[in-house]
């Protein structure tokens, strides 16, 4: 199947409040000649359900696989959650035909099907694997040789490794070859496979708050001036809750957290305003500044 | 948990066919693989700051059959879902899979935190786990990004039909 052609799955989470992820990552992959076609509809990949209901979460996953298969393309999400739950959805259909036909039981009562012809990747899979590091690297027209910053990777892109597995969840190497592409440096620091705490939100905020927390200190012993992320629930956790975690402990951080794709667009010489940098909830001026002033 | 844990046992409570239950569903295979021996539990991002939740100890009453301490437990649904735990276990008992079950056997008795009945129900309604503000969709257009895809309620509610879990969202939900 095509590997410059995919199916745009936004999920849920990045139409509502993550939208600066999108526009640079549509911004980037245009550039990369990555050809994007939208869901023809949509319902969310079933990750939220699957502690109340493990038979709705496949459900509404196959659901999008079957869609996806009707329109011949495979998916690519932006979201490392929808990409884990419909990559292990649909390795478990097809490993397993009892399954397959259960879930197809369910499925026909709306015209549909699952029959395994497509893959779901995260977006930067697509880019070490389809798009490939070379043409990522090609596409750099301003190295940020200026730029230390830290990684997060977060949970879903990298745990169960059975069923994800294109990374080592305990030494992830994609995002950092990544962001040494676009010439900047990716620092080590401590716990660096450490869970944002995004689920925890809702049942405990302050347990989340807590572990978000200390993320941003082991960042910043490490003195990275932006912490870069490929999920839009631990963008949420460090981004628009770096104020909060700052008044909750009594810390101030002003780490800028950028969407990877933000990152990249700049070492492909675009401007900020073309990344929804003003999207961003920390402020950003200082490490703009930065990277125009090239030192 | 520890107030469940601590709590003296009386053979009573004791449902001794619950481990064949759990070992039966899909996900909670490998429950009595478990030797006890804490991994799960001190990599676990929850357990550090929560006082209470120990994966571990959800593991042994589990096996023990102490059903309704299990299910009935708030503790149960402060899991992050991170796999950590899945993935460090010796034994391979996928825990975190162990627990998925459990969350989903005390659901079908109505004992779910109120953000999942929400997010269930928005799902049905539009597709979308939350409910998009008007504004987030007029701001789409002056980011120029293309119309967000609609949801099919029609469809997808069709092929929810018989999904157990939807008698205590549309009871609520009304
Ligand atoms: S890591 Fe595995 S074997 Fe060890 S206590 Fe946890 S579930 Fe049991
Ligand atoms: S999946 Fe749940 S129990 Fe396992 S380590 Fe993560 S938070 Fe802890």
């Amino acid at each position: 199947m095509a590997k410059s052609k995919y199916l745009m799955f936004l999920g849920c989470a990045i139409p509502y409040r993550v939208a600066a992820f999108e526009v640079s990552a549509r911004k980037i992959l245009g550039k990369l000649g990555v050809e994007l076609v939208e869901m023809p509809e949509f319902n969310c990949c079933g990750l939220p359900l699957d502690p109340v209901s493990h038979e709705m979460m496949l459900i509404l996953a196959a659901r999008n696989l079957a869609l996806a298969e009707q329109k011949g393309l495979n998916i690519i999400t932006l979201c490392p959650g929808c990409a884990g739950t419909l990559k292990k959805v649909n390795k478990m259909l097809k490993e397993d035909k009892a399954l397959r036909d259960e879930i197809n039981c369910h499925l026909k009562e709306a015209g549909l099907e699952f029959k395994g012809t497509v893959d779901a990747k995260h977006l930067i899979q697509v880019l070490i694997e389809d798009v490939g590091l070379e043409k990522v690297k090609d596409s750099v027209v301003k190295p940020l040789t200026m730029l230390k910053v830290a990684e997060h990777n977060g949970c879903h892109i990298l745990r169960p490794k059975e069923l994800i597995g294109f990374d080592d969840p305990e030494d992830p190497k994609t995002l950092k070859t990544l962001i040494e592409a676009t010439g900047a440096t990716c620092l080590d620091y401590m716990d660096e496979t450490e869970c944002c705490g995004a689920p925890s939100v809702g049942v405990n905020d302050k347990i989340a708050l807590q572990l978000a927390r200390d993320k941003l200190n082991h960042i910043k012993t490490v003195d990275a001036q932006a912490m870069i992320t490929i999920c839009p629930f631990c963008h949420i956790m460090y981004d628009t809750n770096e104020l909060r975690i700052e008044k909750m402990f009594n810390e101030a951080y002003g780490i800028p957290v950028l969407h990877y794709p933000q990152l990249l667009g700049l070492a492909m010489g675009m401007k900020p305003e073309e990344l929804a940098f003003n999207e961003l909830r920390v402020d950003v001026s200082k490490l703009l500044k930065q990277v125009e002033g090239g030192a | 948990m520890t107030e469940a844990v601590q709590r003296p046992i009386k053979s009573s409570e004791i449902d001794s066919k619950f481990k064949y239950e759990i070992s039966k569903m899909h996900g909670g295979e490998k429950l009595m693989r478990c030797f006890q021996c804490g991994t799960c539990t001190s990599d676990c991002p929850i357990a550090r700051f929560s006082d209470t939740y120990r994966p571990r100890q959800i593991i042994r009453m589990t096996q023990l059959g102490l059903k309704d301490r299990v299910l009935n437990s708030d503790t149960l649904w402060l899991c992050a879902s991170c796999f950590t735990c899945t993935d460090r276990c010796p034994q391979d008992v996928e825990v975190a899979s162990v627990i998925r079950v459990l969350r989903n056997l005390a659901a079908e008795r109505g004992h779910v935190p109120q953000v999942f009945k929400e997010q269930c129900s928005s799902i049905l309604e539009s597709g979308y786990a939350y409910k998009i503000p008007e504004l987030r969709l007029k701001k789409r257009e002056t980011l120029g990004l293309p119309p967000l895809p609609k949801g099919n309620p029609e469809s997808l509610g069709k092929t929810l039909r018989t999904v157990h879990f939807l008698k205590h969202v549309e009871k609520k939900g009304e």
